[in-house]
């Protein structure tokens, strides 16, 4: 809330600009920014919605670290336990991930593709509001679902609410009505803003930008957002038939009427699987950013990142059912899955090879967003390992739903996602705000955030192939799991002390921060020739291009890039 | 690093940003059309979710009554909602002809031919909940046909209150030639409507009866 004042301030001494001598009220300020259409201001308030809920989140994580930390404890109750994973998993994806990749779009694509906003501004404040009601609708459960139906509390039902557990005869009181509208809301919000995005690239890049000299994170947030529209809208139509049964009473996952509950776990997964390329592929796209700055050359291999990111797209799409593998299904079913997930690691590892393409031979600068950068690369090839492991149905049999798994999809989303979003906070700060952030904290966050990654994570993997299973709020001692429980739950302390850091950095970095100039890192995208804060306007003239790094030919105009392209 | 020659382009636009000889530019596609594109895709896919619900549980019921019990052929209706689709089209092209009252004609009788497409959704439905007995709680069927149905009969509505509101703006004489390409948005929706009928119809009451 602090940092939102201080920025609004800001911006809206920015827009008053020096004609108007009166220096806008805490009010004024609030009121600009409840009833923006600006890109840069929903984008940032996106994030600083995602930031706020990533604190939340983690609290939970915390919660249930320490629950696990030795056996047979007894500081969380089973119920409230179920409630904590539930929370935790909901929030992290629908409160978290989503906001922040949308944040960063909102913010950066009209910048990078040379517009001045995107394409229906109302729309996309709509789209916010949207998303932050669904998110205190979900949150308003803690106090608002029992008192309601006397029953309940926050929503219990694990993150992917598997039928027939949500259905009215298990799942009583309102808690999983507020877990569905919440995110349905949520996802109508997504879906508002992905349309927009699409909107925005494909009809309002600058004169020169043709689609193969637009820059990567542009491409990649083209095609993220075209799988929210094809894969958030099945997960929209799921939870219209669960509404339906909870309401009206319908049958379609009540199996006492014939329903089925393997059909709501293929509708959730249709969803679910392309939502972690959702959220990953911005992850993709800070990286193919920020990792060429940092190494002094262009990205290698362009025109096959693109391939590459779509082909992730639509293979992620015909691989939903390796959550399933322990459901049962035939030997066709299974070999179909595993042999598609296994696909998706081929583009993928094409990528991480590009990346280090980049990197190769560059003159390499160790700043924060450039470490955070090669820990994702590690971290993710390290994800996609497990992952490919996870792939083969009989390993699957063998470690589904035990902590094996946690680890892995916790080094995806943790160990990738949000080491990108941490770098991509720290490229981006100067742009948004004028000021850098330390650099000093910064490296005192990516340390401690790293071990703490590593400690918690990399332990994890053992008590799951020693056979602990995820979702159980205690175990008895003397199986083998007390030790690598601690461990995981000392790991948690690091991360938290590191985000605090990062809280501590924003807000210091505010108000004293070194002041940035418009191009603090010597880049080559538009973004960086617009002044910082950007003007409500973007730019006083629309730019025109013609390579894809346009600042490179700004300034060597000796040695243009459109001459190699 | 540069920074004063950066501030001096996005100040004045001066420096080498600026239009260039060689590069071309192109006429954008039409955002309203990019838009609308791209909500059609995303409720493709929730009709398909639907779609593939109604199929997966045709023929699972444990009690009736059955679809081949119950459901009639919606002719009339259909060859409503389809025609609604030509008539917003000559609607389209007498607004494009600078042609406003002809537009309004067209344009009525859309609404008309989709309103009337509801009442015979109406009238279907009574029939079944009365003289059938079948509603949404009965059997799977019931689930996924009230559903199913319900969501197109939805979006005929939804599509319904933005026509009307388009008549009440021609009406008020309000709605210009120049208007074309915004209505023309509209007219893409409309269409989508009657397409996914045809997709329903076919799975309802052809394949699965």
């Amino acid at each position: 809330m602090n940092d939102a004042l201080t920025t609004g301030e800001i911006g809206s001494a920015m827009t008053s600009g020096s004609a108007t001598a009166a220096q806008p009220t805490v009010f004024d300020s609030i009121q600009s920014w409840l009833v923006t259409v600006d890109h840069k201001k929903l984008g940032l308030m996106y994030i600083m919605y995602g930031l706020v809920f990533l604190l939340v989140g983690g609290m939970e994580a915390t919660l249930i670290r320490i629950q696990l930390a030795v056996p047979d404890n007894h500081f969380l109750s089973p119920q409230v336990f179920n409630q904590m994973f539930t929370m935790h998993g909901t929030t992290m994806v629908f409160l978290v991930g989503m906001p922040i990749i949308f944040g960063f779009a909102n913010y950066l694509v009209p910048l990078i593709i040379g517009a001045r906003d995107l394409a229906f501004p109302r729309l996309n404040a709509f789209g916010l509001w949207l998303s932050v009601f669904g998110g205190l609708l979900l949150y308003f459960s803690f106090v608002g679902a029992p008192g309601m139906a006397g029953a309940g509390g926050a929503p219990d039902v694990g993150w992917f609410a598997y039928a027939p557990l949500t259905g009215k005869a298990f799942s009583k009181g309102h808690s999983t009505d507020y877990w569905i509208l919440g995110t349905m809301i949520g996802g109508f919000g997504s879906i508002a803003a992905a349309a927009n995005i699409i909107t925005t690239i494909l009809c309002m890049r600058c004169p020169g930008m043709t689609l193969r000299k637009m820059p990567l994170l542009a491409w990649l947030n083209l095609v993220m957002c075209g799988m929210v529209l094809l894969c958030v809208s099945p997960l929209t139509a799921a939870q219209i038939m669960l509404l339906l049964d909870r309401f009206v009473g319908s049958h379609f996952f009540d199996t006492q009427a014939g329903g089925s509950a393997a059909l709501w776990m293929h509708f959730f997964w249709i969803f679910g699987h392309p939502e972690v390329y959702i959220l990953i592929i911005p992850a993709f796209a800070f990286a193919s950013e920020i990792i060429p700055v940092f190494s002094r050359k262009a990205i290698f291999g362009y025109p096959v990142m693109v391939g590459a990111t779509v082909a992730i797209a639509f293979v992620s799409m015909s691989v939903w059912a390796h959550h399933m593998f322990t459901v049962g299904m035939t030997s066709t079913g299974n070999t179909f899955f595993v042999v598609s997930t296994m696909m998706v690691g081929i583009p993928t590892g094409i990528k991480i090879f590009n990346w280090l393409g980049t990197m190769w031979g560059g003159k390499l600068r160790f700043a924060t967003p450039m470490i955070f950068s090669i820990a994702f690369l590690f971290q993710f090839l390290i994800a996609g390992l497990t992952g490919i492991m996870l792939a083969c149905a009989p390993w699957d049999w063998q470690l589904n739903d035990s902590y094996f798994l946690v680890a892995h999809f916790h080094y995806t989303l943790a160990g990738a996602l949000v080491f990108m979003i941490f770098a991509a906070i720290y490229y981006w700060f100067p742009k948004a705000t004028g000021r850098l952030l330390s650099e000093r904290l910064g490296k005192w966050h990516f340390w401690l955030f790293a071990i703490g990654f590593h400690v918690t994570f990399d332990t994890m993997h053992i008590p799951g192939i020693l056979g602990m299973p995820r979702r159980v709020y205690t175990y008895q001692a003397g199986r083998g799991w007390d030790l690598l429980n601690l461990i995981c739950t000392i790991g948690v302390a690091f991360q938290a002390i590191a985000t605090l850091i990062l809280v501590v950095n924003i807000i210091w970095s505010l108000r004293k921060g070194r002041p940035a100039g418009n191009d603090p890192w010597d880049a080559w995208t538009l973004e960086w020739a617009a002044t910082s804060p950007p003007r409500e306007y973007n730019f006083a003239e629309i730019p025109t291009v013609r390579s894809r790094r346009p600042l490179w030919d700004l300034k060597h105009p000796g040695d243009p890039d459109w001459k190699y392209e | 690093m540069n920074a004063t020659a950066i501030t001096t382009y996005s100040e004045s636009g001066s420096g080498a940003l600026t239009p260039a000889a060689g590069v071309e530019v192109g006429a954008p596609p039409s955002r309203g059309v990019v838009g609308m594109t791209c909500l059609i895709i995303a409720e493709s896919a929730i009709f398909l979710i639907f779609v593939v619900a109604y199929l997966f549980y045709l023929g699972k019921d444990r009690t009736g009554p059955t679809p081949r019990q119950v459901l009639e052929l919606p002719i009339v209706n259909s060859i409503c909602l389809l025609s609604s689709s030509a008539a917003i089209t000559f609607a389209l092209s007498s607004l494009r002809d600078s042609d406003v009252r002809r537009f309004s004609f067209w344009w009525s009788a859309t609404i008309a031919l989709g309103a009337y497409f509801l009442l015979g959704t109406g009238r279907e439905w009574r029939h079944l909940i009365y003289d059938k007995g079948l509603t949404i709680q009965t059997n799977l069927f019931g689930s996924t046909f009230y559903s199913l149905v319900g969501l197109h009969a939805s979006h005929v509505v939804i599509g319904l209150l933005a026509l009307c509101f388009v008549m009440a703006f021609a009406i008020g004489g309000w709605v210009k030639p120049k208007h074309a390409a915004r209505v023309h948005v509209l007219a893409l929706y409309w269409h989508f409507v009657d397409v996914v009928w045809v997709v329903v119809f076919t799975v309802v009451y052809i394949i699965g009866r």
